[in-house]
């Protein structure tokens, strides 16, 4: 890609980062949550490899990088809803260290905020494994 | 309301064009002016959760559009001929179950409650027992991760199987091919 | 009620492109038009003249004016998930372009086997 295209596309994947773990961390207090914030995560991804350079080469490592993460995810959050076994409690009580916490700051709502965390990073790199899937594989041939 | 009308009339518009425009890029450009004006309506009727994840999904969307549009063909050669023979069962069929889908809409909102107060049997025990039961200030984040848990559990696991999915069918050789490979 | 109207006429345009149309590009668009329309009908159903969003600001604010969440709940995970199997399909449509070189049904199915 051209050079004016790399210089915005290094700025704008920081800020999309940046605003993506915000909409994910605060989804309790404002709009958002953790599918909205795990999405605009993967699009920031997805921008760096659309700018720099051809997206056949980033395939390899960053496929079983973004798959692993992705099940990781996933398992962070069945473990948080198994928490509540340890707490004596119910299946997916809502049961955490620090209970409900003060209302509208950030700590509060219990188990909210770590469950936003694992569904933002569980969206974010499934949504970008599935773009690489589509765009880097090195079969389909133009006519 | 006439924002509203406005912004329904232009979906539609839209609509038709994505699915009779010639070029398959700009069919998935119209895909994506259906998908904004369906955010800001949903900004319209006071949902600002929903309207942030439709934007971003739906940029998403028109993204994978493109990446697979652009690697294989852009152009639509189906659209030459008029209605051929093998069309016409599924023409009526689909004719017929338009009209009686209509007139079963129209007496199923006959029976809904008015478009502008619906009645909140359950959201009413959600709404007041929201804050002091779990914490969270945003009732819908309460609901999806506290009082409805289970549907998160299950979209997690749709969401894996489809990231499977994609994975599997877009691999670079089965098992087979790399058996033959290594032989020969 | 002109509004809910609309979203079925949007819903029947989605399903004319999956039966009638022949490219399987534009089959997909007409799936992604039929979830649209769904996921817009829930959020119609849940509005409230009046209403504000449903998020507390202020712990001694009244509450009796939020529009109905239940709904917004239910789509909130149905549009990510629509992305997801929208994806899938391309996939598929992509190993059949690979497979055939076109992407018109009828073709295939005269090739098959």
């Amino acid at each position: 890609m051209s050079l004016i295209v790399q210089v915005i596309a290094r700025l704008l994947a920081g800020m999309l980062f940046l605003f993506g773990t915000y909409v994910v961390l605060h989804g309790h207090l404002t709009p958002g949550g953790g599918f909205a914030g795990g999405v605009l995560i993967a699009a920031a991804f997805i921008l760096m490899s659309l700018a720099f350079g051809s997206v056949e080469q980033t395939e390899r490592n960053s496929y079983t990088l973004s798959s692993v993460v992705e099940s990781l995810g996933g398992v962070l959050f069945v473990s948080l809803a198994l928490a509540g076994y340890l707490a004596g409690v119910f299946f997916f009580q809502n049961a955490s260290v620090y209970g409900t916490g003060t209302p509208l700051k950030l700590i509060s709502g219990g188990i909210i905020l770590p469950a936003n965390i694992a569904i933002g990073i569980k969206v974010g790199a499934g949504l970008f494994a599935m773009f690489l899937a589509l765009g880097a594989s090195r079969f389909v041939m133009k006519d | 309301m006439i924002e509203l009308y406005v912004l329904l009339a232009a979906m539609l518009a839209a609509a038709v064009a994505a699915i009779e425009i010639k070029d398959l890029l700009a069919a998935a450009v119209a895909l994506g002016i259906v998908g904004f004006s369906i955010s800001i309506m949903f900004i319209l009727l006071q949902a600002p959760d929903l309207a942030i994840v439709q934007i971003v999904v739906e940029t998403l969307t028109v993204v994978f559009f493109a990446a697979v549009i652009l690697r294989t063909t852009n152009s639509d050669t189906t659209l030459a001929g008029g209605l051929k023979r093998e069309l016409v069962l599924p023409a009526v069929i689909y004719v017929t179950f338009g009209i009686v889908f209509l007139i079963l809409m129209g007496r199923v909102m006959a029976e809904l409650p008015r478009f502008g107060s619906p009645t909140m049997l359950v959201a009413r025990e959600y709404i007041a027992l929201g804050l002091e039961r779990t914490g969270a200030a945003n009732v819908v984040a309460a609901i999806i991760l506290d009082f409805r848990g289970y549907d998160t559990l299950g979209e997690g696991t749709v969401l894996f199987t489809a990231v499977v999915g994609v994975l599997t069918i877009m691999r670079r050789a089965g098992r087979k091919e790399r058996n033959r490979e290594a032989r020969s | 009620m002109i509004a809910m109207f609309a979203c079925m006429v949007l819903l029947l345009v989605g399903l004319y492109a999956v039966v009638i149309k022949r490219n399987i590009i534009r089959i997909i668009i007409g799936f992604s038009l039929v979830e649209y329309a769904v996921n817009l009908f829930f959020a119609l159903v849940g509005f409230k003249h009046n209403g504000i969003p449903p998020i507390i600001t202020d712990v001694a604010q009244s509450r009796s004016n939020f529009v109905d969440p239940v709904p917004q709940a239910l789509v909130l995970t149905a549009i990510v998930i629509g992305l997801a199997t929208t994806a899938l399909m391309l996939a598929l449509a992509m190993r059949i372009y690979e497979k055939y070189r076109t992407f018109d049904v009828t073709e295939i199915r005269r090739l098959k086997g």
